[in-house]
């Protein structure tokens, strides 16, 4: 799978710093995992973190730190250490992440109806940002859905095509509500995307930085 | 020097335990890598060995001595990231405690002991401050490799050195800037409010220190 639209370096540097909100780490973390250049970026972003921590400042420990450290490690060592893996279910659709958030495979998805065919599921994560699978039928055409701010969608199954390209699996369009979308899903099968989306009043940073790359400011 | 090291098996262990700010320099060119990296031995990261040494021989003074340098650091990070001095402390013991624990998912060939720390602390950050836990992507499918390559591991471990060389080198001003993206406590576009630096310019000087990274983790 070749995948052609990727994250923002300024997402993925955000994810690596721990700075965003669960939904937008929960489709980054997706890409990432259908993504092997994205993958191969996030290590080199948590590289210059790692790098970051040794040369940054310290502040000394308190004096019972290091024993009080070795008592728990005294205390756990009996303790098998490996946890049984928590995630066996693998689903050819759904990466690993989301299939933690969904609870199960694409058969375990509680879609609602949202009109004209297209069905939707809200993954549960923080406030200050919403997840939702969304599920197009082949061929529709998404009607403005009213995001304001930042809006991510990441391609699971099938394509849709906008004024942005085309998007197949694994590609994920960066929108800001400048950009005027209307994505239409392609017409040779039914498009699962997983879409994110911030709720402005809450969420600040993020916005100018993703606007930056498509306003060229 | 120290791996001989024999740990009282109570709790009298002094705090600051001898040498565990030190590290001996003769030891990193261990397991074979002596002759890979001849000349150059102390340009690799030195809490490697430490850190395999606590992952395969559960090798407490290693551990003693990975707490010892980055105990400090763990706990300036989450104090700069929002916590106050007690939280922080509290948090770095356990982030500590983690990489006892977890030390048998260390891969020497895909981040460095400071990246791999730092990715701990990171986690204990937003599973503390945010009161989330932190979607992760899939592993990749084909698992950690049974026999990783030295040449892998050494030259990982060579990039991530120059990184910090490279960020240490950099302007007071300009380090500072990327040490504040990382802490949390200010948004690109504030940076660059800050100090005058265009976004694209603090990007273009990330980027060419991300460069090589990049290109030995494909």
């Amino acid at each position: 799978m070749t995948v052609k639209h990727h994250l923002t370096d300024d997402l993925l540097m955000a994810y690596s710093a721990g700075d965003l909100p669960e939904a937008v780490n929960l489709i980054v973390a997706t890409h990432i995992s259908l993504c092997d250049e994205c993958r191969a970026a996030l290590g080199s972003y948590d590289a210059v973190g790692g790098a970051v921590l040794d040369t940054c400042d310290t502040v000394e420990m308190s004096k019972a730190s290091l024993n009080s450290v070795l008592d728990m490690i005294h205390a756990q060592d009996s303790v098998v250490q490996d946890k049984p893996a928590s995630n066996t279910v693998h689903d050819d659709v759904l990466p690993a992440p989301l299939v933690d958030y969904v609870g199960g495979g694409l058969e375990n998805v509680r879609w609602r109806s949202a009109g004209m065919g297209v069905k939707q599921a809200i993954l549960p994560t923080s406030k200050d940002a919403t997840a939702r699978l969304l599920y197009i039928p082949a061929g529709t055409a998404i009607p403005d859905h009213g995001h304001h701010g930042l809006e991510l969608t990441l391609v699971l199954k099938g394509a849709f095509q906008d004024e942005g390209g085309y998007f197949g699996r694994g590609d994920i369009e960066v929108a800001s509500e400048d950009l005027n979308h209307t994505p239409v899903a392609d017409i040779s099968e039914d498009c699962i995307c997983l879409a994110v989306t911030d709720a402005p009043l809450k969420f600040k940073g993020l916005v100018p930085r993703i606007a930056q790359p498509f306003l060229g400011i | 020097m120290f791996t001989t090291t024999v740990l009282p098996s109570d709790s009298q262990v002094s705090p600051v335990a001898k040498g565990m700010e030190m590290r001996d320099p003769s030891r990193v060119g261990a397991n074979g890598m002596d002759t890979l990296t001849a000349g150059m031995t102390n340009n690799v990261v030195p809490w490697v060995d430490d850190m395999l040494a606590v992952r395969d021989a559960r090798d407490e003074a290693a551990f003693i001595r990975v707490f010892g340098h980055f105990g400090p650091r763990v706990k300036a990070f989450l104090m700069r990231t929002g916590m106050d001095a007690a939280l922080a402390e509290e948090c770095a013991q356990e982030v500590l405690v983690t990489v006892w624990n977890k030390a048998h998912l260390y891969d020497a060939t895909r981040a460095s002991p400071s990246t791999w720390i730092f990715t701990i602390a990171r986690n204990k950050k937003i599973d503390v401050l945010r009161k989330q836990r932190r979607p992760e992507p899939e592993d990749l499918p084909w698992g950690p490799e049974a026999e990783p390559e030295q040449a892998e591991v050494i030259g990982l471990q060579q990039e991530s050195e120059q990184l910090g060389r490279a960020l240490r080198d950099l302007p007071e001003k300009q380090r500072e800037l990327i040490e504040k993206a990382y802490f949390g406590e200010l948004s690109h576009s504030e940076i660059a409010d800050q100090t005058g630096l265009p976004l694209g310019t603090i990007k273009s000087r990330i980027r060419l220190a991300l460069e090589r990274l990049r290109h030995s983790m494909k």
